[in-house]
């Protein structure tokens, strides 16, 4: 996606000068309600139909899943869990799987390439494909396994929360094709409030651990789960406390200020040590220059004449 | 006129330029995408994406011709008593007083840790960078191994660069070292004031 927000760029990949931000727009979040979902996957059509996307048509692997995971053109895959437990012999969790838009995105974090990933003041995080150079950095970056890139041409591509539909005041396709209401978009303020309520009445029918899903670990997410349970988000495949890799953190965190402290350092030191202390010379080779005086110096020697067979000290 | 002794061969000289030539290129195709203040040298190499595409052939090309190398020189780089001897004597080398140093053979303690350092450096490397090689490798792997190898990447070529500024300035510092492989001879004074048990073994000139 091309950035249709380029007044409202809170954080841009590779960039160490401030972005253009000057314009102030609310956060905003879509907010997903497992209990409401019904699996239809209207969401999937509408993604794909307003992206102009068309997946390979694949292979059924045995449960609903269609595709069976993310793809380059697939950027949102309802997820189905066949659940058992003591309170009931079966329940079936449906997730739709996509980008959580982070408010602390590891992919932004991870990418070498400035202006591939931004973080729009709304909120959304979205790939700027034109720069993107392939190298997957994003896909280590991710906490929730979200970035896939393509094998036609090494592009990198996800869920952009329809950044081009928000910009222009629409609500994203998902949203606006989801027939039983499962899927919300505002404020994000008042996503969060919705689903807090919402999780409170799935709790007054039964649903003792329900919650809402918008994890601290990222700095909270965009993309909000409203979940049955809310205690165990690994029934959905989800992490339950996502961070950033302390290993990407390390790499483009700490290691990028002291390496470059680290070789510079050791450039300057060798410059000012040459400089205090001097070179070391063949000062026998001075005296030979002085008094040959005009005559070929030692370094302008035949070659062959005078070169000893030395062993160059392999067997 | 000083005498001449033979210090590498014009295949191990070519040889070094190569990786010479390959670390440049790798080198400033991969700081390119270390620090966001560099990625302008992936301009060099016609942008991101070839950057990309290029910096793992040229690393892969560094690594075996320094194998080669390694192959030719790790047993004249054994680290030895003596030169854990020399080793207490560094500051006085960094002081420049040379004539305090005891005598070494073709290296010194020094220039073996570089070697060393160097062959470390450059395995990390090649290994790690299999990991997250895109498209050909990095699929295999499982991303927590990826970060890992990109982590351990980033680290390995730290350590290779700076060994490498301190193998070229020691060359620069010493005068007369760097014949030895622009020409691949040395003097016998140089031999014999840097080198003296080198030097009695290559047969040069007794005083």
């Amino acid at each position: 996606m091309a950035s249709l927000q380029s007044l409202d760029v809170v954080a841009r990949s590779a960039t160490t000068t401030p972005t253009p931000s000057v314009r102030q727009v609310p956060q905003v979040a879509k907010l997903i309600d497992e209990s409401k979902c019904i699996g239809c996957k209207a969401c999937q059509v509408a993604c794909m139909n307003w992206n102009d996307l068309r997946d390979e048509v694949g292979t059924n692997i045995g449960v609903y899943d269609n595709p069976s995971d993310l793809t380059p053109s697939s950027w949102t895959v309802m997820k189905f869990f066949e659940v058992e437990s003591k309170e009931s012999p079966l329940e079936w969790l449906i997730r739709k799987d996509g980008c959580m838009h982070c408010e602390d995105p590891g992919c932004l974090k991870a990418c070498p390439s400035p202006g591939a990933i931004v973080k729009y003041a709304n909120g959304i995080v979205d790939f700027i494909s034109e720069n993107c150079i392939g190298c997957g950095y994003c896909v280590k970056g991710c906490p929730f396994d979200v970035p896939r890139i393509s094998q036609k041409d090494n592009k990198a591509y996800k869920c952009t929360l329809c950044s081009d539909r928000v910009a222009v005041g629409l609500e994203p396709a998902c949203v606006k094709t989801c027939p039983t209401g499962a899927i919300v978009y505002g404020p994000k303020d008042d996503m969060v409030s919705y689903g807090i309520k919402r999780s409170k009445e799935l709790q007054e029918r039964g649903f003792r651990n329900a919650g809402l899903y918008n994890p601290e670990g990222v700095g909270g997410t965009h993309v909000m789960y409203v979940m049955k349970h809310a205690d165990r988000p690994a029934l959905v495949d989800l992490p339950a406390n996502p961070t950033v890799s302390p290993l990407v953190s390390l790499w483009k965190g700490a290691a990028k200020p002291l390496a470059m402290l680290g070789m510079l350092g050791a450039a300057t030191a060798a410059f000012f040590h040459y400089m205090k202390v001097g070179p070391i010379e063949d000062k026998d080779d001075e005296d030979k220059v002085v008094e040959a005086n005009g005559a070929p110096g030692p370094s302008s020697a035949p070659r062959g004449s005078s070169v000893s067979s030395a062993p160059t000290g392999r067997g | 006129m000083s005498k001449l002794i033979r210090r590498y061969a014009d295949s191990d000289r070519m040889n070094h330029w190569l990786i010479a030539l390959f670390f440049v290129l790798a080198g400033l195709s991969g700081l390119a995408f270390f620090h966001p203040g560099l990625f302008f040298l992936s301009h060099l190499f016609g942008g991101g994406s070839w950057a990309r595409i290029l910096h793992p052939f040229l690393g892969v090309l560094m690594a075996l011709c320094f194998l080669v190398l390694f192959l030719r020189l790790w047993k004249d780089n054994v680290i030895t008593d003596a030169d854990r001897e020399w080793r207490k004597h560094m500051g006085e080398m960094f002081r420049g007083n040379k004539e305090a140093m005891p005598p070494v053979g073709k290296y010194n303690y020094g220039q073996k840790a570089v070697f060393w350092l160097m062959s470390g450096s450059l395995l990390v490397l090649f290994i790690t960078g299999f990991l997250f090689w895109r498209p050909f490798f990095a699929p295999n792997f499982g991303i927590d191994l990826q970060r890992v190898g990109a982590l351990l990447h980033a680290v390995a070529a730290v350590v290779l660069v700076i060994s490498t500024i301190v193998h070229v300035y020691a060359a620069i510092w010493v005068k007369g070292t760097t014949r030895a492989m622009t020409r691949g001879t040395v003097t016998d004074s140089w031999a014999r004031r840097n080198h003296p048990l080198w030097h009695a073994e290559a047969g040069g000139e007794q005083r």
